[in-house]
């Protein structure tokens, strides 16, 4: 039986569904992330998980109990707020101690509880640090340490990354994964980058205005998305407009392309996915034509816009060391017939 | 034209400002200064001598160490009065939805649009002897004597209440603004009943709207004057009414100087340290 289960969660506020019916299981110890555009209902759906708004209709289950109707500061779940909401007026450890303190744990105990759970997120030495005197990173760690240390069944982040920069964010993705790890806890990760949800989940849901899109492990999610808004807002993606023309043959623009089209009747419309990283670029007189539009180079990879007579596409090489295409150059792509996903009727 | 800010730019930008203060504030207040040093006789008037004599005259008399005690001690009582009325109304203002918050927030700033002098006058009537409240508390059988709350201290303290409770809650009100709501609910799901929330959470990051709040209302009553001048009258007399009093009845100029810079030296003695408290405390926790 799962540890932690929506069950059809609604939200309405007035005349706005917020989050239409949205059923999950979550396993224990699981990782997942809801993901999706700014306003689809991410944070609506973790704070009836956390209690903060009552559902509409709907359920929350936790280990088999029904927390529909129990207060939040019952539930005991540990909670990251996109803010941090840390209490301004305590220090790194007061703000660590605080659910300690709430539980009656007594206080050599909780001060030296809070303190190994400061040491944890490398704080050990931030401990008398008001938040107003630390960075976005440390305020972070203060967060998470202040959620983990009450031991909670659930840990709720509600984009926690989103006020770091880059660099930063990386490193705490790496050491937010490996901490949810050690410590088996179950974990709900709101966020809006498709990044972070592929880097640190165990399953991603994609939401799209108050629905799941699909509920899928990352590389299944990444590699075969159930359609063309998940594919277009996970990775980067290339989407073609079509018809299927013959059994496995769609035509974009008058070519022909070859791939599997068995869930589509001859003559419908459909669209076509391909990622970028699944080109092969080269100038040997193979495949399509295509003409350098623009030429950017990424470090790692380099990233080209280019012109062909299926239309725009962007495709991404790996860099070998040597130079890439620059900007006019002509030059041929190949793919896989496998790289290609196909959706049905015209979408976005 | 150049861009570059010259070093003299704000001290240009200040200096109508200042010249304003100095001309209207500065001068009239060195004026009595320099007024509270002279003495006075009662057949030639103001002297030309200098002496501290007028200070020594008020702070040996125990009948002005009296009004001195009785204004603090009022300020005081307004202030703590205040700080109970005013801190529990901010925080209900808070949390009403929008509509209904600026409707009573009208409510409770609207006593400001009308006259102090007004306002007092109204308390006046409610408390004499023949008013309201003698009336009400005769026919609930509280006695068959006419109470009056005129001319005492509670009366001064219910009218002066009145006309602050407005700056106390919009001191606390703006710091509750500031207050991210997402620190209370963290605080909920970490276990805290909604009571501790108050108190650990909400209470102590309003506090510096609680304490600027309390020095407006403290040095507004302690230079207070219509109020006390119409409720306590000749009976109850505060430093302002007495330096008042000296200044007009009795004519002794001087010596209502030496009161009104006395009065000014205490507030700012005590407001002062009492700032100096304060930041102490919470210098390092609010920017
Ligand atoms: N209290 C509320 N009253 C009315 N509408 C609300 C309320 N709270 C949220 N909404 C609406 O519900 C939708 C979902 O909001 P939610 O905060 O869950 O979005 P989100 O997915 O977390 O977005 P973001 O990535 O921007 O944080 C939004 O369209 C929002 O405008
Ligand atoms: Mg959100």
């Amino acid at each position: 039986m799962s540890f932690l289960k929506f069950d059809s969660l609604r939200k309405e506020f007035g005349d706005f569904v917020a989050v239409h019916d949205m059923s999950l299981s979550v396993e224990r110890g699981e990782f997942i992330s809801l993901l999706g555009p700014s306003g689809c209902g991410k944070t609506t759906t973790l704070q009836m998980v956390a209690g903060l708004l009552s559902p509409t209709s709907g359920k929350v289950i936790l280990d088999g109990k029904d927390i529909t109707n129990t207060p939040p500061n019952k539930r005991g779940l540990g909670i990251v707020f996109q803010s941090y909401a840390l209490f301004p007026h305590m220090s790194a450890l007061d703000n660590v101690a605080f659910g300690l303190e709430m539980r009656g744990v007594g206080k050599a105990e909780r001060l030296e509880r809070a303190h190994n759970a400061l040491n944890q997120v490398k704080l050990g030495q931030f401990v008398d640090r008001f938040p107003k005197d630390m960075s976005g990173g440390q305020r972070q760690r203060v967060a998470l340490a202040r959620a983990l240390v009450i031991e909670p069944p659930v840990l709720l982040l509600d984009e926690p990354l989103s006020n770091l920069d880059a660099k930063l964010r990386e490193d705490m993705r790496i050491e937010l994964r490996l901490l949810q790890q050690d410590l088996g806890v179950t974990t709900i990760l709101v966020t809006h980058d498709q990044e972070e949800a592929l880097s640190m989940s165990d399953r991603i849901v994609v939401m799209q205005q108050g629905d799941v899109s699909q509920v899928a492990a990352p590389l299944d999610l990444y590699e075969r998305p159930l359609n063309s808004f998940v594919s277009d807002f996970v990775g980067k993606t290339n989407i073609l407009q079509g018809k299927v023309t013959d059994k496995n043959v769609v035509s974009v623009n008058q070519i022909a392309v070859s791939v599997n089209t068995e869930a589509h009747v001859v003559g419908a419309d459909v669209a076509l996915s391909i990622r970028p990283e699944k080109f092969t670029m080269s100038s040997d007189n193979a495949g399509l034509p295509v003409r350098v539009k623009a030429s950017i180079f990424m470090g790692a990879s380099w990233l080209y816009s280019v012109e062909s007579d299926m239309g725009e596409l962007l495709v991404t090489q790996p860099n070998t060391g040597s130079a890439g295409f620059a900007r006019g150059d002509s030059a041929y792509l190949a793919w896989e017939e496998g790289a290609l996903t196909v959706f049905g009727g015209v979408q976005a | 034209m150049s861009t570059e800010k010259t070093p003299n730019t704000p001290y240009l930008l200040t200096a109508p400002g200042v010249l304003f203060f100095a001309a209207l504030l500065g001068a009239p207040m060195i004026m009595t200064l320099l007024l509270s040093l002279h003495s006075y006789d009662f057949n030639l008037g103001v002297q030309s001598d200098w002496t501290f004599g007028n200070y020594a005259e008020v702070i040996g008399d125990p009948y002005f160490q009296k009004i001195f005690g009785r204004t603090f001690g009022l300020a005081l009582w307004v202030t703590v009065i205040c700080v109970a009325i005013g801190v529990p109304e901010a925080y209900v203002l808070s949390r009403l939805n929008p509509r209904w918050r600026s409707i009573f927030l009208l409510i409770v700033l609207g006593p400001l649009l009308i006259s102090v002098v007004v306002r007092t006058l109204g308390w006046a009537l409610f408390f004499g002897g023949s008013g309201i409240l003698s009336m009400v508390s005769q026919a609930l059988g509280f006695g068959d004597e006419p109470v009056s709350l005129m001319f005492t201290f509670t009366g001064m303290t219910i009218a002066l209440v009145h006309v602050l409770v407005p700056f106390m809650v919009i001191s606390v009100w703006a710091s509750l603004q500031k207050i991210d709501p997402q620190s209370e609910d963290a605080a909920y799901s970490l276990g805290a009943s909604k009571m501790t929330v108050l108190r650990r959470i909400t209470l102590p990051q309003a506090m510096p709207g609680i304490l600027s709040g309390s020095i407006i209302v403290f040095a507004l009553t302690a230079s207070a004057f219509a109020t006390p001048a119409i409720i306590g009258g000749r009976r109850l007399k505060v430093v302002a009414t007495a330096a008042y009093d000296e200044y007009l009845s009795t004519l002794n100029w001087p010596l209502g100087a030496a009161i009104a810079v006395l009065l000014l030296i205490a507030n700012i003695a005590i407001i002062v340290s009492y700032n100096k408290l304060v930041e102490r405390r919470f210098a390092k926790v609010f920017e």
